[in-house]
């Protein structure tokens, strides 16, 4: 049986990479996006441009706007003279935000009246804006705390003193960096198997292999390990490049990490056969593994959090391998989870990966077109 | 004449064979509602553990700014053991700890340390909290102030102005940039896909030795594609502003004109696909990877495109959808503003020249 099932396994192989184009399509792209995709994944805000609009040119009106010259998060783009230099500004997207201090700023800040700085915030990209007005206050309050310190102002009764755990930089690419790990090999296994018994079919050489000797679980292994193997190859690349390019820090064991690598790709080796047993033609496996994979990339946490979704959508996300890979992994690699605590992520992929087989198993035969 | 009749028979093809039609208009359909509900940023009730060591009146009024807060739910804890444990666990996302002498320290000159630790894995998260403790810090402040009679001093007040989507909606320019990842697998899907089938199956072939020009074939490709295109673009802003609310601030010719030249794009870029992989497998990887993932994370869709490093933004600028979505996110929320859109649509022009022109150079060498 060994002997029967490495035989067709060598020919999915073959299938897959006589091909030039194939073999290209399968391999180089993934590692030229992780690289790309690792830096550009992220939503740390690094050059907000804004331009000032002093209207009270004091020194301590000057003192403030050093602030934000003096911060690396900021870049100064213009300085505005007039009121109606404003809009155009924003508009054109030529600055994210327009800091406009008043004639009276210098006035009221020695006369003891709170002084206002008007922020004006292009809220195009909300995200974007806000973590900019984050950046803002931390500026200003910055400048608050420095101001009444030297002329003996009483500060707040309560200030915040905030740490991050496990990120103390905030960087988002710890988070993203790994979560595309997931992204990448969900995309390649899919596409591998999506299209294994499709093309058969479509060939006509899939009935042949039905009148073969082969049970259809050899069938089914032999057109499973391909992806499998091409999966955990890539995945070892993909982290290294994580681990030691981008070096984002692995704090739990390797064997967890393989151990969570092999469930995810045996939950969407599982899904994408599942997909090639039920189409008859390429087109319409390569259809399924769209509506596959797009929704199981969008919907799972590697970008926006699941918890901000509607209690629907929640609860469809529990069909997601994804999802739980995306726990698995960033927990391993950032809070080092050990085994025993990721056994509720990992029987969902066993149990998503076992269903799928077996359904496409049975589908083999079943669905004569 | 000949070109009619081409027309012709590429409807045939699509009312015959639903997959064209499902991708068209079943997919912007799921797709958005999907997505539209699903992708938000707007984190709301998240759940923080509130450590009072020593509660008393003042903790209590610190705890009630948290519960009317409508982003922040707090959950009391007894110590900071519980709290650690709540966090390691992930049933909250941030503790706030109020120490022992808190009271004490808020009457004295140095004012009182609130220790705030944020969950910072998801790091765009934990800023989006860390504001939103800070949000209730001012307000408490300025209410106790009120209480105490005595005016809140706070040298420089900021006053936030939020143009275009004053709410801070997520929703607002996810969905825009949602339309423009649907349109990029749809142009892309219908093209790749669809000839791709006929290269393999040689149909393709037995085309072009008939007296039609590639340039009749290329056009009569694009035409019921691209009418099959704009009508799900057409349901697409149709369930953008009636469904999920985002304002159309633009008008609608200036809409349909910078869609029509993206789907070009995208319908070109489809071509291209299909022309050079001539297989289906291959067309169907080198669609997912040379455009739905891109288009998602290249774009400025979710994530800045100014914070990026600088090769990667020069890489950016070959991402049809990058301009699409610069426009698409200005004509909802902001209006017809010419100095984006203007750029914007000129590199759409290119870009569709370009792939539009070179799938008709590589379809005529194939033959050769």
């Amino acid at each position: 049986m060994a002997k029967r099932i490495f035989s067709l396994m060598i020919k999915e192989f073959l299938a897959i990479l006589l091909d030039k184009k194939s073999r290209v399509v399968v391999f180089v792209p993934p590692i030229i996006q992780v690289l790309v995709f690792g830096y550009a994944a992220t939503f740390d805000l690094k050059n907000i441009t804004y331009a000032i609009y002093n209207e009270d040119s004091s020194a301590l009106s000057r003192e403030l706007e050093a602030g934000f010259k003096g911060s690396t998060h900021f870049q100064e783009v213009a300085r505005i003279r007039r009121h109606d230099q404003i809009a155009p500004m924003i508009d054109r997207r030529d600055a994210l935000l327009v800091l406009h201090i008043g004639p009276e700023f210098s006035r009221d800040l020695t006369t003891g009246r709170p002084a206002v700085v008007q922020v004006i915030v292009d809220g195009r990209n909300s995200n974007t804006a806000l973590l900019a007005l984050n950046y803002v206050k931390t500026v200003i309050t910055a400048f608050n705390n420095d101001f009444a310190a030297r002329n003996g102002r009483a500060g707040p009764p309560a200030r915040l003193e905030t740490r991050a755990w496990f990120n103390p930089n905030l960087e988002s690419r710890w988070f993203i960096v790994p979560g595309i790990v997931g992204l990448l090999l969900l995309v390649v296994t899919i596409l591998v198997t999506a299209l294994s018994v499709a093309r058969e079919r479509e060939q006509g050489t899939f009935d042949q292999l039905l009148v073969t000797p082969f049970r259809p679980v050899e069938i089914l292994i032999g057109k499973a390990l391909p992806g499998f193997i091409i999966g955990i190859a890539e995945a070892t690349v993909i982290i290294l490049i994580t681990v030691f390019w981008f070096r984002v820090p692995l704090q739990g064991s390797v064997a967890t990490l393989y151990a969570g690598v092999v469930l995810f790709l045996f939950s969407s080796v599982g899904v994408g056969l599942m997909i090639s047993s039920l189409s008859v033609t390429q087109q319409q496996g390569l259809l399924g593994a769209f509506l596959f994979v797009v929704p199981a990339i969008i919907l799972s946490g590697f970008t926006t959090p699941i918890a901000n979704m509607p209690h629907l959508i929640r609860q469809i996300t529990y069909l997601n391998p994804m999802r739980y890979f995306m726990i698995i992994i960033r927990g391993i690699f950032l809070e080092g989870t050990p085994f025993s605590m990721l056994l509720g992520q990992f029987w969902p992929l066993a149990a998503i990966g076992l269903f799928n087989m077996v359904l496409a198993g049975w589908m083999f035969r079943r669905r004569l077109y | 004449m000949r070109l009619r009749g081409l027309i012709r028979k590429e409807f045939l093809q699509v009312l015959r064979d639903p997959s064209s039609i499902a991708i068209a208009f079943l997919m912007p359909v799921l797709l958005l509602l999907l997505f539209g509900y699903g992708v938000s940023l707007d984190a709301e009730h998240v759940p923080v553990a509130l450590v009072a060591e020593q509660p008393n009146a003042d903790t209590e009024s610190f705890a009630g700014a948290f519960r009317q807060s409508r982003y922040l739910s707090p959950v009391g804890m007894p110590g900071m053991r519980e709290a650690v444990a709540a966090m390691n666990n992930r049933r909250v996302d941030a503790i706030i700890r109020l120490k022992e002498d808190f009271s004490r320290r808020m009457r004295s000159p140095d004012g009182a340390a609130i220790q705030v630790i944020v969950n910072g894995i998801d790091a765009n998260n934990a800023r989006l909290v860390q504001g939103y403790v800070e949000g209730v810090w001012s307000k408490w402040l300025q209410s106790e102030a009120l209480a105490g009679g005595r005016p809140l001093d706070i040298p420089v007040q900021v006053e936030e102005r939020v143009w275009f989507n004053s709410e801070l909606k997520s929703r607002n320019f996810i969905v825009p940039g949602l339309i423009a990842i649907i349109m990029t697998l749809i142009g892309a899907l219908l093209t790749a896909m669809v000839m791709a089938r006929e290269w393999e199956r040689g149909t393709m072939e037995a085309l072009m030795v008939t007296p039609v020009t590639i340039r009749e074939v290329i056009v009569g490709k694009l035409i019921p594609y691209y009418i099959l295109g704009m009508g799900g673009m057409a349901l697409s802003v149709v369930m953008a502003v009636g469904l999920f609310g985002v304002p159309l601030k633009g008008s609608l010719w200036v809409l349909f004109l910078a869609s029509s030249l993206f789907l070009l794009t995208a319908l070109g870029m489809g071509m291209l696909i299909s022309v050079v992989a001539r297989n289906q497998f291959v067309a169907g990887q080198a669609a997912i990877i040379v455009t739905f993932l891109p288009a998602f994370i290249l774009s400025g869709f979710l994530f800045d495109i100014s914070s990026m490093p600088a090769p990667v933004q020069v890489i950016t600028h070959a991402v049809a959808a990058r301009y699409f979505i610069a426009i698409l996110q200005t004509l909802f929320l902001a209006g017809d503003v010419w100095p984006v859109i203007l750029p914007n649509a000129a590199a759409l022009i290119l870009m569709a020249g370009f792939f539009l022109g070179l799938a008709r150079k590589k379809s005529r060498k194939s033959l050769d």
